[in-house]
């Protein structure tokens, strides 16, 4: 017999709301080119992205610390196939620990040739020293600000 | 903890395939169920409760899809939950069926559900919004790229190589060309590992777990119920969960917990399931164990989580054969997540893997003598880790 199927496609729309902390956090992003984690007053950690509360004592978190714009890897990833609704390949994305964090945050890698992925996979290796680079235009998002090499 | 033993005493699952075109979702449930049935030789009424197994909606395309599965398993005017913890939820769900009748609740619970993650075009796209809108979402984060950063810094601390990663696809494949519900069954060798295409570095298409459609189903009972009917169960001797904290930057870093090179929090619920069922050297007292890993350089760290080997031995041990099937302690006997992935369901295969192997019935991917096995499910951002000791 003939087997039929049907095609569908979900469309959802949010305005989610970012709260105090993550809209401070991105206010100075957009209009000062400036990076804030949030320190944890019990452990002294300084928590980027900035959160209320901390991961570890699970206390209110204290206190605004400026970090970045320098850092190091410590993780990433080259895409190289498309996904739906995600960007078009080629793209290095990862995390980087700013200065005077203590943890790290997301955000793209621009500026490598990705055409030879194993000669950009040992220039993004875990360790190496990245500088935070900001959008002319910022809107208050993650996608504000990326990561380049030093040199 | 209830002095009430657990036993499994049905187990059934699809022939996962890419897609199902001849079953439509509620179909493909009741085929588990109906397998299940069948090899308890119970009756739909005979269930007095059931525990619902089924991840992220989005990925069924159908919201709250427990609602059309409430048929397909009975459940009219019976105790009914559904539960999801994302790659987990399938080993989360035994073990609410596990606490149904550990805490007197009943005697006879049943956990079903079925995925059809070959229907969603954009599985990457469905799995990127378990990420905050706020900070996260806006980058491309998946399974694939988490799992490919946990690639990365394994690789960096331990030294494993991209022809490491390949060494385990082509064991699990080799495994699953014997297991006739696996859905990837077709040999490889390294070089086409190797040679296959890069999909997020280090990850190449070989080293990822298909999108299968299919379903699951166990049946437990009290030891009273088993006792009483005469029947044949293997028994749950030891289960845990345990959870990580949910920034993967917080993984990285200094003075973090847990390393997303590792798996941390799944070594921690294996030491919680170990204590409850008294394995105190799980090297030497474990035969099998099914170990939830997608990707293939997960199933190192998932072997180091289950105390089977210690960093830095896994990768030569595994590539001299010490978990095929035939070596020490075969580790994913059925091929394992990397064959097989229909997600609601996936820890629920490993767990109805380990107790085929101990109950002396897995077929041709039997582990000779298997009488004490363990199985783990992984959910969210490698988050939420359930594990499970099952013995004859």
């Amino acid at each position: 017999m003939e087997l039929m199927t049907r095609n569908e496609t979900w469309n959802i729309t949010y305005r989610h709301a970012l709260g105090e902390t993550a809209s401070f956090f991105f206010a100075n992003i957009r209009d000062y080119k400036k990076i804030y984690g949030r320190r944890c007053g019990h452990t002294g950690r300084v928590l980027a992205p900035p959160r209320a509360f901390s991961d570890q004592s699970l206390k209110p978190t204290t206190e605004w610390v400026e970090i970045g714009p320098g850092g190091i890897i410590e993780a990433f990833t080259m895409v190289y196939e498309e996904f739906q609704n995600l960007p078009p390949p080629p793209y290095a994305f990862g995390y980087v620990r700013l200065d005077k964090a203590d943890t790290a945050i997301g955000g793209f890698f621009r500026g490598v040739d990705l055409s030879d992925p194993p000669a950009a996979a040992r220039k993004l290796g875990i360790g190496t020293r990245v500088m935070t680079h900001f959008a002319e235009k910022r809107v208050g998002d993650v996608l504000d600000f990326w990561f380049e090499l030093l040199d | 903890m209830s002095n009430t033993r657990v036993g499994i005493i049905g187990i059934g699952q699809s022939a996962f395939r890419a897609r199902r075109d001849d079953a439509g979702y509620p179909d493909l449930v009741r085929e588990a169920v109906t397998l299940a049935l069948s090899d308890a030789r119970l009756e739909l009424d005979d269930i007095e409760a059931v525990v619902y197994s089924l991840s992220p909606d989005s990925m069924v395309g159908i919201g709250n899809a427990e609602r059309l599965g409430v048929d397909a398993v009975g459940a009219r005017n019976k105790r009914f939950l559904r539960i999801n913890t994302g790659g987990a939820t399938g080993i989360s769900s035994v073990a609410a069926a596990y606490y149904h009748i550990a805490a007197g609740a009943c005697d006879v619970c049943m956990t079903a559900g079925a995925d059809k993650v070959g229907e969603c075009g954009d599985s990457q796209t469905v799995l990127n919004k378990i990420w905050d809108p706020t900070y996260e979402r806006a980058l491309p984060l998946g399974t694939i790229t988490m799992l490919a950063m946990s690639a990365v810094r394994y690789a960096h601390k331990y030294g494993m190589l991209q022809e490491d990663m390949a060494a385990v696809v082509v064991k699990n494949r080799e495994h699953a060309a014997k297991n006739p519900n696996a859905h990837l069954r077709k040999q490889v060798t390294i070089d086409e590992v190797m040679a296959s295409r890069l999909i997020s570095w280090p990850i190449k298409l070989f080293d990822c777990c298909p999108q299968s459609s299919g379903g699951g189903a166990i049946v437990l009972a009290s030891e009273k119920y088993i006792k009483e009917r005469n029947l044949d169960a293997v028994w749950i001797t030891g289960l845990a969960h345990s959870t990580e904290s949910y920034y993967l930057g917080d993984r990285m870093g200094v003075g973090f917990t847990a390393d997303h090179a590792d798996a941390h929090a799944l070594g921690e619920s294996f030491q919680r399931a170990y204590k409850m069922a008294g394995i105190t050297d799980a090297r030497k007292q474990v035969h099998v164990a099914e170990l939830y890993a997608p990707f293939s350089n997960t199933e190192f760290h998932a072997i180091e989580a289950a105390g089977l080997a210690k960093p830095f031995e896994t990768v030569p041990d595994l590539r001299a054969g010490r978990f095929s099937l035939g070596g020490d302690t075969p580790v994913n006997a059925s091929g394992g997540t990397l064959c097989t992935n229909a997600i609601a369901v996936t820890a629920m295969i490993r767990v109805a893997e380990v107790a085929l192997q101990v109950r002396g019935t897995a077929g041709g991917h039997q582990v000779k003598g298997a009488r004490v096995g363990i199985a783990s499910g992984n959910g969210g951002d490698h988050q939420f880790f359930g594990t499970m000791v099952i013995e004859s």
